[in-house]
């Protein structure tokens, strides 16, 4: 059948489709590249790290170096008591903050001070923990828990405070006025009205912010420092899940190498339940790295 | 809602009155000056909304001063929790730069131009760390950056709505990944991978290239800039994403209807719009990578060396702070690594600043709703 | 209805989907060449989506699905054989909102389409950009300021740089998609004069809301109402003595 004028492709408009489809399969195959580390990591770590979870893991301390067996017992409360540290300090500065963002946003100090707290996010955490280490761990002569779950609120304030603003603000103006029409205090109006009505998305953010800070070694390291056995109290160095996870992992024994999987394995569960979690229970519009 | 007020007033009443009415003069609209029933000034709505210390009735002396002064105290609580944050990001400087003075004021300029970190006779030069930080950043950069763009665009472009989700939550979920538990990868699976699989066929055929000489290790700077670049992609492709999604589908709509191909109005219609908020994409996950800390120094090796190539072991400013730090045995030794973490600092500082600045450029909405 | 001997664009039968929705029911229509044919009728009633379907730019949506045949100059568009990229370029669009690139500058979109087909010589670019420019009357306006972006230019301009855009593929017949609807008066008299005289050259296919717009400028209209072609005819006799009632009655204004 002869070929019509529309059905004719020159050889330019040939290549040109050839480009289109290619270009396609790349774009797809970037999407592979970025996932595939991802399942590799997930992968390795269920296979290395679940067979080691075992009922010791979760409460026998860690043997002597060198020896088998032994647990991270102390480094799974660790970790609990910094993050409630943590959060017992950094959530309430970190939500103050969203909300005076939010709700009192007139005037050249909110922007500065949004753009600061936007800074504080990407600091370094390990500066953070040099910090720490100068004005905690210094004075009070010692590693302790403390110094720790205070290097881990300066990271997670500033998280909290942006995620806490962005749900304020996603309540409309005409409630607040309603509130204020009926003659409640300003400050009734945020707390009773705006802050409960939003209570679900702050939540998130710092369900977010734990997650986030659950993970963190570097500002342990010279704050909380590590503990081989369980801290005798809040002023002591106390161990961490990922401080032990470190540990072990640059140490040259096979047996710590498999707990070091295994505690790594419930990072990744307890990050992916959150994170998971967060979003069904919450969709949040736009969204946050 | 309305209280009765118990505490004893601080000023007397007739000196409250003359307060008030100052302040309150000045802040509502001329109509209000005027002596009239307090119903009409309860219709503060919209003020109250934009100016915290405005009363909101004067009907009842009390609730008035109660409202009044409450608050105040809840807005000065707030603002003060709030300039912590600030004042803690200044601490930070100036507690860093105390500690690291000494070190600038020995070696000066040539601390970060040195190579020689020697703590045992207290010299230190910062340039191998220096080096190292820079050259992972950008090796992770130029791995990173195309992916991530591929990514987006796939997400945005590509994509039927329920891949995109999957997809995209899988790759968001890459930057919650503990950098440990990333470090921990490497050692035991990347590290071998390279070592066996990649680096001597590099080294095989692209030997005569400075790049890929020495022996493989495996650990190394090529597998600090493969990780590092797994662990940016996230931000880049998130950023690049809201930037895509910004374009308006009449753009895309423009070129096909010039008879483009598919990718051609990716190209002309996407792309090409976008391109400053890429850039600002990009320099986030260059902020991102430059602080990077554990993952790295798990799989650098860590060895305060210059080298040409990508095989040999290297150390960065943060992975040298991470190894050294807590047993640093003298004060210069301490002076010297808070130097570096004071260069590190500031610098990331930066270029996040210009970061979120070229985001927030192309993106006013993204201004508004206060996100970076 | 009289059938012109020299269709340029025939649609038999046209049907077009969104997911399960029947948008576009069995249209056909006939277009002669230089003739202005408006499309009028209330909003969502199949105008767009059937335009859309004369470019095969309805099929880019997802679910969306298109039946029946367009003939383009007497070869069917939607033959198996034929690449909807081709016929993009040989039917050109205007949008409701004017889409300059945000990117480029005036010459360069007006350029974008013939640099898509591969023309890269600078003069043969600079005449079409100089001849479309001045077909969409935008030439004196912005003669002088050619390297400045796209959308530095006003409403109604930045409207008249994508017909401009559109014309440089030299594509027989022009659709457009309620392109004045988003102007002030002025700009919107500009347009309506430019189309008047352009389709010596290229056949126009216009969906309007405004039925003064219709009367003002076109040879034919066609009333949709709920996806479907009720009535189709010369201009006059569609204002004057139309056929059906529903016709009438949108006319007279008795729904919108």
């Amino acid at each position: 059948m002869k070929r019509t004028h529309l059905q004719t492709l020159s050889l330019r408009d040939r290549r040109r489709k050839l480009v289109n489809i290619f270009m396609q399969v790349l774009l797809f195959l970037a999407a592979v590249l970025a996932i595939f580390p991802l399942l590799n990591v997930f992968l390795y770590v269920f296979k290395q790290g679940a067979p080691s979870l075992n009922a010791s893991f979760f409460t026998h301390l860690p043997a002597a170096v060198g020896e088998a067996g032994g647990g991270m017992a102390n480094a799974l409360l660790g970790s609990l008591t910094l993050i409630f540290l943590a959060s017992a300090v950094g959530v309430p500065i970190g939500i103050a903050t969203g909300v005076y963002l939010s709700e009192y946003n007139y005037g050249k100090l909110p922007r500065f001070l949004r753009f600061t707290t936007d800074l504080m996010t990407s600091v370094p955490s390990i500066i953070v923990g040099m910090f720490v280490y100068a004005v905690v761990v210094i004075p009070m002569h010692g590693f302790s828990a403390y110094a720790g779950g205070i290097a881990l609120a300066i990271i997670m304030a500033p998280f909290v405070a942006r995620t806490t603003e962005e749900m304020l603000k996603l309540v409309p103006d005409h409630i607040r006025e309603a509130g204020l029409a009926l003659g409640i205090s300003r400050w009734k109006v945020i707390v009773r009205i705006v802050l409960k009505g939003s209570l679900g998305g702050v939540l998130t953010g710092v369900m977010l912010a734990v997650a986030r800070v659950s993970g963190e070694t570097a500002p342990l390291l010279f704050t909380a420092f590590n503990n081989k056995y369980w801290a005798r109290g809040l002023n002591q160095p106390t161990a961490s899940l990922p401080v032990q996870i470190y540990t072990y992992a640059i140490s040259p024994y096979e047996d710590w190498h498999h707990q070091a999987w295994a505690g790594a394995l419930m990072l990744v569960v307890l990050v992916f339940v959150l994170n998971v979690f967060v979003r069904l229970i919450f969709v949040r519009k736009g969204t946050s790295v | 809602m309305p209280q009765i007020l118990t505490c004893e007033p601080l000023l007397t009443q007739s000196q409250l009155d003359r307060h008030e009415q100052r302040r309150f003069k000045s802040m509502m609209p001329v109509s209000a000056h005027h002596p009239i029933q307090s119903s009409t000034l309860n219709t503060i709505i919209g003020d109250g909304a934009s100016h915290p210390e405005l009363p909101s009735t004067r009907s009842i002396r009390n609730k008035r001063r109660d409202r009044h002064r409450s608050d105040r105290i809840f807005f000065w609580t707030l603002r003060g929790v709030s300039w912590l944050m600030i004042g803690v990001l200044v601490a930070m400087v100036a507690e860093l730069a105390h500690v690291s003075w000494p070190a600038f004021h020995k070696f000066g300029f040539r601390f970060f131009t040195s190579r020689a970190w020697d703590p045992v006779n207290e010299i230190f030069g910062g340039l191998p760390f220096i080096y190292g930080t820079i050259v992972s950043s950008l090796l992770a950069l130029l791995f990173s950056a195309p992916i991530s763009i591929g990514v987006a665009l796939f997400l945005t472009e590509i994509a039927p709505a329920g891949v995109s989700k999957v997809v995209g939550f899988l790759a968001e979920m890459l930057a919650a990944i503990p950098s440990v538990v990333y470090g921990l990868w490497g050692i035991f699976v990347l590290a071998p991978f390279l070592r066996e699989k990649i680096q001597p066929g590099l080294g095989h055929h692209l030997g005569f290239l400075p790049l890929f000489q020495g022996p493989p290790y495996g650990v190394g700077m090529l597998a600090a800039g493969v990780i590092l670049a797994i662990m940016i992609t996230p931000t880049i492709t998130t950023i690049c994403r809201e930037v895509f999604r910004a374009v308006p589908l009449g753009q895309r709509e423009a070129a096909l209807a010039l008879g483009a191909t598919r990718w051609e109005s990716i190209r002309m219609g996407v792309l090409s719009s976008s391109r400053s908020g890429i850039l600002g994409g990009i320099i986030l996950g260059l902020g991102r990578a430059l602080g990077e800390t554990m993952a790295v120094t798990m799989v650098i090796g860590n060895r305060p060396d210059i080298s040409a190539s990508l095989f040999a072991p290297a150390q960065t400013m943060a992975s040298a702070i991470a190894n050294e730090y807590a047993e640093a045995s003298s004060s210069e030794h301490v002076a010297a690594l808070t130097a570096l973490g004071l260069a590190l600092f500031l610098v990331s500082l930066v270029i996040n600043a210009i970061a979120r600045f070229l985001v927030w450029r192309i993106n006013p909405l993204r201004k508004r709703r206060g996100r970076p | 209805m009289s059938i012109s001997p020299n269709l340029v664009l025939d649609a038999r039968a046209v049907n077009a989907w969104f997911g399960t929705m029947h948008a576009v029911r069995d249209v056909s229509l006939e277009v002669p060449v230089q003739n202005v044919v408006a499309l009028i009728g209330p909003s969502g009633c199949g105008k767009s989506t059937f335009i859309r379907c004369l470019n095969r730019l309805h099929e880019e949506v997802p679910t969306a699905r298109v039946g029946g045949h367009v003939f383009l100059e007497g070869e069917d568009i939607y033959d198996t054989d034929v690449d909807p990229v081709v016929v993009r370029r040989k039917i050109g669009m205007v949008f409701q909102k004017a889409n300059p690139f945000p990117a480029m500058s005036i010459y360069e979109n007006v350029a974008s389409g013939q640099r898509l087909a591969g023309i890269t010589k600078r003069a043969l670019l600079d005449e079409t950009v100089e001849k479309c420019l001045r077909q969409a009357v935008l030439w004196d306006e912005v003669k002088d300021k050619l390297k400045s972006p796209g959308t530095s230019l006003s409403g109604g301009q930045q409207q008249r740089l994508c017909i401009a855009r559109a014309l440089a593929v030299n594509p027989p017949v022009l659709l457009m998609d309620e392109p004045t609807s988003a102007l002030d008066p002025i700009s919107t008299a500009k347009i309506e004069e430019l189309v008047m005289n352009l389709k010596k050259d290229v056949t126009i296919v216009i969906v309007t809301h405004n039925m003064q717009q219709a009367a003002r400028i076109s040879d034919r209209t066609a009333f949709f109402l709920l996806g479907e072609r009720v009535e189709y005819g010369v201009t006059t006799q569609i204002f004057t003595n139309p056929h059906d009632s529903r016709t009438e009655q949108y006319i007279t204004g008795r729904f919108g």
